[in-house]
C-alpha cells in the first residue's frame, strides 16, 4: 500500500493519528449500519417476493375476467360504464425512517359516498362479468398499495446497502491501511532522525575531547 | 392528497379507472416516459405500469428509484406476466447483497 505524500514531521504524524482514530470509529459504525441495513433487508425483500407473486397471480386473474367482459359488451357500452367512477382513491403519505433511510408509508383512503353502490352503471347494459371484474380488482387494490410501498422501501435500502458497503470497503482497504502504513513511515524517519543526530553529537564530543587532550 | 396513476395499454387498465385511480391509456412507449415525467412532478405517489411499457422505459423508471415518491410499480398486463417485476426484485437483490439469495433456493 502506498504512503501518503506527506512530511515527516511530529505535527503531521499526531494529525495523522488522529484521522486513523477517526477512520477506524467511522468503519466500526458504517460496519454496524451496513449489517443492520442487510438484515432488515432480508426481512423486507422476503415480503415483497411473496406479495408480488400472490399480486401478479391475481391481478392476471382479475384480468382475465375483465378481458372476459370487455368481449361480451360492445366498446361503446364498456367506455360509458367506466366513464363516471362512483368511488375516488387517494393516498396518504408520509416517510419513515430506517437507518436514516427514508421510506415511504403509503396508506390509502377510499372517499366514496355513503350509500353508494361501486358500480357506476346501469346493470341493464352492462354484463355480470363487468360487475365480478371490477369487484375482483376492488379487492387486490390494498395489495396492490402494500407492494407498492414495500417495492418502494427495497429499491431504497438496497440503494443505500450499495453506498455504505462502498464506504466501508474504502475505510477498510484504502483508508485504514494507507493511514498506518504513512504513520509507521513517518515513526520510523523520526527516530532514524534521532538516531543520526545523536552518533553527531557523540562523534562531535569525541571530536572536541581529542582536540583538548 | 395524492393520487395513484396507473400507466398503460387501454385494454388492460380501463379496469381500474372504476376504483377510482387516473388511468392513462398510452400506445407509445415514447409517450410513456413523458407522461412518467409529468405524473411524477404531479400528486401522484405510486405509478403503476404495465410490464410491457415499463420494460420500454427502464431508464425513466431507474431514474425514480432512490426518491421516496413516486412508486413506479411494474404490474402485468391482460397477456399475463413477463416476468419484469420479479426481475426487479431479482436485481434489487444482487445490487444489495452481491448474490442472488431468494431466487437461488428453488432452481
Amino acid at each position: 500500500m502506498a504512503i501518503m505524500n506527506v512530511n515527516p514531521t511530529r505535527m503531521e504524524l499526531s494529525r495523522l493519528k488522529e484521522r486513523l482514530d477517526v477512520a477506524t470509529r467511522g468503519h466500526k459504525l458504517l460496519k454496524d449500519k451496513r449489517d443492520e441495513m442487510v438484515r432488515r433487508y432480508m426481512e423486507l425483500i422476503r415480503q415483497n417476493k411473496e406479495i408480488r407473486e400472490s399480486v401478479e397471480d391475481e391481478l392476471e386473474i382479475a384480468l382475465e375476467k375483465f378481458l372476459m367482459a370487455r368481449a361480451v359488451m360492445s366498446p361503446e357500452m364498456l367506455e360509458e360504464a367506466v366513464m363516471f367512477p362512483t368511488r375516488q382513491v387517494e393516498l396518504d403519505i408520509s416517510k419513515k425512517n430506517i437507518m436514516n433511510v427514508h421510506v415511504p408509508v403509503i396508506e390509502v383512503e377510499q372517499t366514496s359516498a355513503e350509500g353508494v353502490s361501486p358500480y357506476p352503471y346501469s346493470f341493464a347494459n352492462t354484463s355480470a362479468e363487468l360487475d365480478v371484474a371490477i369487484s375482483t380488482f376492488s379487492d387486490i387494490l390494498p395489495k396492490m398499495l402494500e407492494l407498492a410501498e414495500i417495492e418502494k422501501t427495497c429499491q431504497m435500502l438496497a440503494d443505500e446497502i450499495e453506498k455504505t458497503r462502498r464506504r466501508v470497503n474504502a475505510l477498510e482497504y484504502v483508508m485504514i491501511p494507507q493511514l498506518e502504513e504513512t504513520i509507521r513511515y513517518i515513526t520510523m524517519k523520526l527516530d532514524e532522525n534521532d538516531r543520526a543526530s545523536r552518533t553527531r553529537l557523540m562523534k562531535v564530543k569525541d571530536m572536541m575531547e581529542e582536540r583538548e587532550a | 392528497m395524492y393520487k395513484i396513476g396507473v400507466v398503460g395499454d387501454r385494454d388492460s387498465i380501463l379496469g381500474f379507472k372504476l376504483l377510482g385511480l387516473s388511468v392513462f391509456p398510452i400506445r407509445k412507449s415514447k409517450e410513456a416516459g413523458l407522461l412518467i415525467n409529468r405524473l411524477a412532478k404531479e400528486d401522484y405517489a405510486v405509478i403503476f405500469v404495465t410490464e410491457s411499457i415499463a420494460k420500454e422505459i427502464g431508464e425513466t423508471i431507474d431514474r425514480y428509484k432512490t426518491v421516496p415518491f413516486p412508486a413506479i410499480i411494474p404490474i402485468p398486463n391482460n397477456q399475463g406476466s413477463i416476468g419484469l417485476g420479479m426481475q426487479g426484485i431479482k436485481d434489487n437483490v444482487e445490487k444489495a447483497i452481491g448474490v442472488d439469495i431468494l431466487f437461488g433456493e428453488r432452481g
